[in-house]
């Protein structure tokens, strides 16, 4: 039994907002497979919760007259792995979703929990950062747009003010379209493991042979999924060579800030980080050069 | 705080009050006495509670009661066919797929979904599906082949339970 002091069942955007207003001390569930397993540690007690799991307009994934593609938050990791709009415009969230805990969990996990959950071994962070995803974030009378890299700030800690509630995912077309991803997840197991190193690249070429932009962005590298700024810079307009491969993978280990824990040494990491940047960089180039 | 709500579990429609913070996984055991779905690590990792939710394998450790209003739900005490072990249950025990048993009930319930979905799975595929199970005993070998038996020669007329 968990101790839940009450349980809304919010039916629309605005019926959550309001439940929020009302007290912005209660915690909204939606799939529940990391709150769930706060209050089972007796990290939060008492808690009034704010069930958005009815409210069928945050699980939708859509495109607009613009080709921006709006996720939902409330889509499931499953719904990620099948869905053919992602499937077809940015199969590197598919290859995340894909990565994610089991058949089970993926079914009732949501991509917007995970963001918001903000840990740095937060499957579907690195592919977002990479694609340069946009957040909705809706309170009661208010609403802004932040980019993703913005809304983590440290470890379970993310820009969600009081009252504020993750409406919508957003990737607008020049992030996505032409691009060629790849995410590698690495972990003891091929299922039901947290990554000891996520790496997510996604890159579109010039004439097949000369990156126009790449993006890299890792996770579990720091205390947030984060964006390798210096090895991006770097990498745009150069030729596409084993020598420039290996200097991006190089120039990704300096923006990371791994370290040591019980799952793997900072070396190991900082090793894992320069060797993985470099196959998933790889791998996205070859998808890049089929889409364009 | 309590909460009514009102599903069907293994066919049969349940009224029920419960509190919000109370787990599927409690009401089935506690309140219905349906003790054949386990509770192992209580954290969504091993798989031994796992019902099916409108035909979906769920960790019902980690699913509140409250969203089970409305919803169809199975568990291992509803798969038997006319009181006879289902295909899954037969090749089961035909390949010595079970052990100590604790886990048996969730690995049965993921490949009961598996054979509702009218698709044929690869020995690869089958793992895929059964990652979100833990077994301590067996080592898995017997019950991947279990699996991939209970799907052979399926006969036709059991086809009629589409989606």
């Amino acid at each position: 039994m968990y101790l839940v002091e009450d349980y809304f069942a919010a039916k629309s955007v605005e019926e959550a907002l309001d439940l929020l207003a009302d007290n912005p001390q209660r915690h909204i569930i939606a799939g529940g497979t990391d709150l769930l397993l706060k209050m089972r540690d007796g990290l939060l007690e008492n808690v009034q919760l704010i069930g958005i799991r009815d409210i069928e307009s945050l699980s939708s994934i859509s495109l607009d007259e613009e080709q921006s593609i709006t996720i939902g938050p409330l889509t499931t990791f499953k719904q990620l792995t099948v869905h053919p709009l992602i499937q077809k415009n940015m199969p590197i969230l598919t290859e995340a979703a894909l990565s994610f805990g089991g058949p089970q969990i993926r079914d009732m996990a949501t991509i917007g929990g995970n963001i918001c959950n903000g840990v740095p071994s937060a499957d579907s962070a690195p592919p977002l950062l990479a694609l340069d995803a946009l957040l909705k974030l809706q309170a009661q009378g208010s609403e802004r747009l932040l980019p993703v890299g913005e809304f983590f700030l440290g470890p379970g800690r993310v820009d969600l003010q009081p009252g504020e509630l993750l409406t919508e995912i957003l990737i607008t077309a020049d992030n996505y379209r032409s691009f060629g991803g790849c995410y590698i997840k690495f972990a003891p197991r091929k299922a039901m493991d947290l990554a000891i190193i996520g790496v997510a690249v996604t890159c579109r070429l010039h004439e097949k042979d000369t990156f126009e932009r790449v993006r890299i962005s890792l996770g579990v590298a720091g205390p947030t999924p984060l964006r390798c700024t210096a090895a991006e810079s770097y990498a745009q307009g150069k030729t596409i060579s084993d020598d420039t491969v290996a200097e991006i993978g190089k120039l990704a280990v300096e923006s990371a800030k791994a370290r040591n824990s019980v799952r793997a040494s900072k070396e190991y990491r900082e090793h894992l980080i320069d060797e993985l940047t470099r196959r998933a960089l790889k791998t996205a180039v070859s998808r890049a050069g089929r889409r364009s | 705080m309590l909460k009514k709500i009102s599903c069907t579990i293994n066919g049969k429609k349940t009224d029920l009050e419960i509190n919000a913070g109370e787990t599927l996984l409690e009401i089935l055991r506690e309140r219905l006495h349906l003790t054949g779905t386990k509770q192992g690590c209580g954290v969504g990792e091993c798989g031994a509670c796992t019902v099916l939710i409108d035909g979906n394998p769920i960790n019902s450790c980690l699913y509140l009661g409250v969203w089970a209003d409305g919803r169809d739900i199975v568990t291992i005490e509803g798969v038997t066919e006319n009181g006879e072990p289902s295909k899954v249950q037969k090749a089961f025990i035909s390949e010595g797929a079970v052990q100590c048993g604790f886990c048996i009930p969730g690995f049965i319930m993921t490949a009961t979904a598996m054979h509702a979905r009218d698709r044929s799975y690869s020995e690869d595929e089958i793992k895929q599906e059964l990652a979100g199970h833990f077994c301590r005993c067996t080592g898995y070998q017997n019950i991947i082949r279990a699996v991939s038996k209970s799907f052979e020669d399926e006969p036709a007329k059991d086809g009629g339970k589409d989606n």
